[in-house]
């Protein structure tokens, strides 16, 4: 009685798994990507292009951008989809990567509250915006997660040439954890950050944030796509991966990036070579 | 229940188990030696009742004849050379009856079932079983919302429907009121009327003296007397035994 | 305090609409992490009864053992599961990263020792009570781990549905070992987290409050079950 109720579940539950999306015998690939992208809802929109033009899936694994390279180096994506290009050129040069394309990019811009009590609203110099920031002591929130958004702030924080490991824990508060998350924490606490602007744009709890510098040439932001190298990983979906990539660089996935807007205003600019495919 | 029932039950196994010897038995725990060098045979037929007063180690002795305790020095025997086989020829009752959760029918089932009996077997002993304790009505309900009395009951009819040889049975009315104490008394004789060895501790005199046959007598840990019934009650040997029955020893 | 009105009134409207994708992502919370709980179970319940009921080399150890996992954070066995299942690692071949059944491991590493250690507890306590009976009876302490389960049956609900909340509310391993993948292994914890570095609060809160209620529309399913069972077998 007893065995006949256990082999029952069982039965029921292979039943379920063998109709569960996971089981599904589609096409697809994975993509390792950062939160930021997600979070900026870009792959919500194109993706489905893709998908119906080529019949892959694409399964977006969203991380910081350092876990998004180690995931990738250890074999775990079919592509890597980043903004941080020291990290993908070297995953390049290491063998993991087969090569680089630029794809696309948007740019940083640095958020605070309205009241701005560092006082760098409108300022067209962004090193000038953080040596304010650690000058007055306001805070700031950092990522302190290894992104790609984290590393641009940290290199912008050198070229300031303030020691912010030094203030760690003081006016300066990491983190470690993704975009929308940082962004509710200086929300919540009406401090500044760095923040990509698609997400920002896409971001529903800004609270007093408003943004205080955007357009320095140093906040561009560049988007890389890269095919993990099946001399590496050999169960790596290079045919389907390629397919993707070359989509994203054609005038389709190029057409697709530019048309994508979050309350009318574009987000992501292509910027694939002409030339390549 | 007569001896052609059991036959149907257990054909291959009618050699009996008995007699039971216990050689110079003791048994320690918790650094004390409870059980000192205690030596006696069982034979089949009548019943023993284990008399003594509290903590004479008579539940003690129960355990260490039915194999629940290991002695620490000395041996419990059956002439039965199959460990197995003797177990299975046993069955115990304790003071407090341990239900399953279950129906009180499936509580009478289980012992049978354990051993394998097949189903419509086990349907007709657990149904005679239960119409012999008077349960018949409450065959269904909870076993563990039953009366005390109810209870004890089912215990003893579920070890009844393995038909054991030896039924060891400790203190079992010990908490149940005088009629409840009666009902089981009038099962324990229709037991013992078919065959099965008693094998029972008690304190209460009233009851050895309407049950037993032949009787040990415990203190502290040794026997004092193991005599017949008859004699026993008229004329102990020892003075404790002396004392007990007449109510002067309380441990 | 808005926030929360206009989480109930989101909450609502998704319930009332069926709305599509969140039918999506409840079925396989719940496919997830019923299943976890189920293969939790089938090892959880065994193993604690033979911990508490039978003397074996090693029994100690599995007690320190299974205290100890009950502490762990999810986390840290989303990153074990994750090693394990990454490419790279020992079972990559397998190719279940990023799978629900990936996150049905983890919430199983999860939730074992939790239904184990209860387990554990609770037969302990039957087996004081029955031991000498069961032995006497002739049922070695092997044959008596099923007894003794179904002896404790109500208790041992309770333990389950508490793996069972367990696995449902957690997040930190499902996003490591399944990449929170839309339409793929994003569930009901996942989407919560990801609504909130949205910054839809409501939402995400929205959300929530549907997750409470699939647990107490488990839970009620669970007792309603227990009340049969009892009924049935007294
Ligand atoms: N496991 C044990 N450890 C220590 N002492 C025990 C143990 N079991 C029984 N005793 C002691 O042994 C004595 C005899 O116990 P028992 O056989 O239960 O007495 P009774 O004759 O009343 O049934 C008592 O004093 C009791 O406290
Ligand atoms: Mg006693």
């Amino acid at each position: 009685m007893f065995l006949r109720l256990i082999i029952c579940l069982i039965v029921t539950l292979l039943f379920l798994h063998a109709n569960g999306p996971a089981a599904a015998a589609e096409r697809f690939i994975t993509v390792a990507s950062t939160t930021s992208t997600e979070n900026s809802g870009l792959f919500q929109a194109i993706l489905p292009l893709f998908e119906r033009a080529a019949g892959i899936a694409v399964r977006v694994v969203a991380v910081g951008t350092g876990q998004a390279v180690r995931m990738a180096e250890r074999g775990d994506a079919d592509v890597l989809f980043v903004h941080h290009q020291p990290s993908e050129e070297h995953f390049v040069a290491d063998g993991f990567g087969v090569r680089r394309h630029d794809v696309m990019y948007n740019d940083f811009v640095l958020v605070g509250p309205r009241h701005d009590p560092a006082g760098i609203g409108g300022l067209a110099d962004a090193i000038e915006g953080l040596v304010r920031i650690a000058a007055r002591q306001a805070v700031f929130v950092s990522r302190g997660d290894d992104s790609g958004t984290h590393k641009r702030e940290v290199s912008l924080w050198q070229a300031a040439g303030i020691d912010v490991v030094a203030a760690s824990g003081t006016w300066y508060r990491e983190s470690g954890a993704g975009m929308g998350t940082t962004l509710n924490i200086a929300s919540g606490m009406g401090a500044y950050t760095l923040t990509d602007r698609g997400t920002w744009l896409n971001f529903n709890n800004r609270g007093d944030l408003v943004v205080l510098v955007a357009g320095d040439r140093r906040l561009f932001n560049p988007y890389g796509v890269i095919l993990v190298n099946p001399q590496r990983h050999p169960h790596v979906k290079t045919a389907e991966g390629q397919m993707f990539i070359d989509w994203l660089l054609s005038p389709d996935g190029q057409g697709a990036i530019a048309a994508y807007r979050i309350d009318g205003q574009p987000v992501f600019f292509p910027s694939a070579d002409k030339d390549t495919p | 229940m007569t001896a052609s029932d059991t036959e149907r039950q257990h054909t291959a196994d009618t050699a009996s188990i008995l007699p039971l010897r216990v050689r110079d038995i003791c048994f320690d725990a918790g650094g004390k030696r409870l059980i000192e060098h205690i030596s006696f045979t069982v034979h089949a037929g009548p019943c023993l009742i284990v008399l003594g007063p509290n903590g004479a180690g008579k539940s003690l002795l129960l355990r260490l004849c039915h194999g629940l305790l290991s002695p620490s020095e000395g041996t419990v025997e059956w002439v039965e050379a199959d460990p197995i086989r003797a177990r299975s020829q046993q069955a115990m009752v304790f003071q407090r009856p341990v239900l399953l959760r279950r129906s009180v029918a499936a509580n009478a089932h289980f012992g049978l079932r354990l051993r394998r009996v097949p189903r419509l077997e086990r349907q007709a002993v657990v149904a005679k079983a239960l119409r012999q304790g008077g349960l018949s009505h409450v065959a269904n309900r909870a076993a563990r919302v039953l009366s005390g009395g109810e209870q004890q009951r089912l215990a003893l009819v579920r070890a009844w429907a393995l038909q054991p040889q030896v039924l060891f049975l400790d203190e079992p009315t010990a908490h149940l009121d005088p009629a409840a104490t009666r009902a089981v008394e009038t099962l324990l004789k229709q037991f013992h009327a078919a065959g099965t060895k008693l094998i029972m501790t008690t304190h209460d005199l009233g009851q050895a003296r309407r049950l037993a046959d032949d009787v040990i007598f415990l203190h502290r840990g040794r026997l004092l007397e193991h005599s017949p019934a008859d004699s026993f009650f008229a004329q102990p040997h020892s003075a404790e035994a002396a004392a007990f029955l007449n109510g002067n020893l309380l441990w | 305090m808005s926030e929360f009105r206009d989480a109930f009134r989101t909450a609502i409207s998704l319930l009332v609409n069926f709305d599509g994708d969140l039918m999506a992502i409840v079925g396989l919370s719940l496919l997830v992490s019923l299943s976890a709980v189920f293969l939790a179970a089938m090892v959880g319940l065994p193993l604690g009864a033979a911990v508490a009921a039978c003397r074996f080399p090693g029994r100690q150890a599995v007690r320190v053992l299974l205290n100890a996992l009950l502490g762990i954070p999810p986390v840290v066995i989303g990153l074990i599961v994750y090693l394990l299942l990454s490419r790279a690692g020992p079972l990559g071949a397998l190719g279940l990263l990023f799978t629900p059944t990936a996150m049905i491991i983890a919430q199983w590493l999860l939730v074992t020792p939790i239904i184990a250690a209860l387990t554990q507890q609770t037969v302990s306590d039957l087996h004081d009570e029955y031991a000498e009976q069961l032995r006497s009876l002739g049922v070695g302490s092997l044959r008596a781990i099923p007894t003794l389960l179904w002896e404790g049956r109500l208790s041992l609900l309770i333990a389950v549905m508490a793996g069972f909340g367990r696995a449902i509310a957690e997040v930190g391993a499902v996003i490591i070992v399944g990449g929170n993948i839309n339409h793929v292994t994003r569930v009901m914890t996942t989407t919560i987290a990801l609504e909130t570095s949205k910054g839809n609060l409501a939402l995400a809160l929205a959300l929530g409050m549907i997750l409470l209620l699939l647990a107490l529309a488990v839970n009620a399913a669970a007792l309603v079950a227990r009340d049969i069972v009892n009924r049935l077998y007294g």
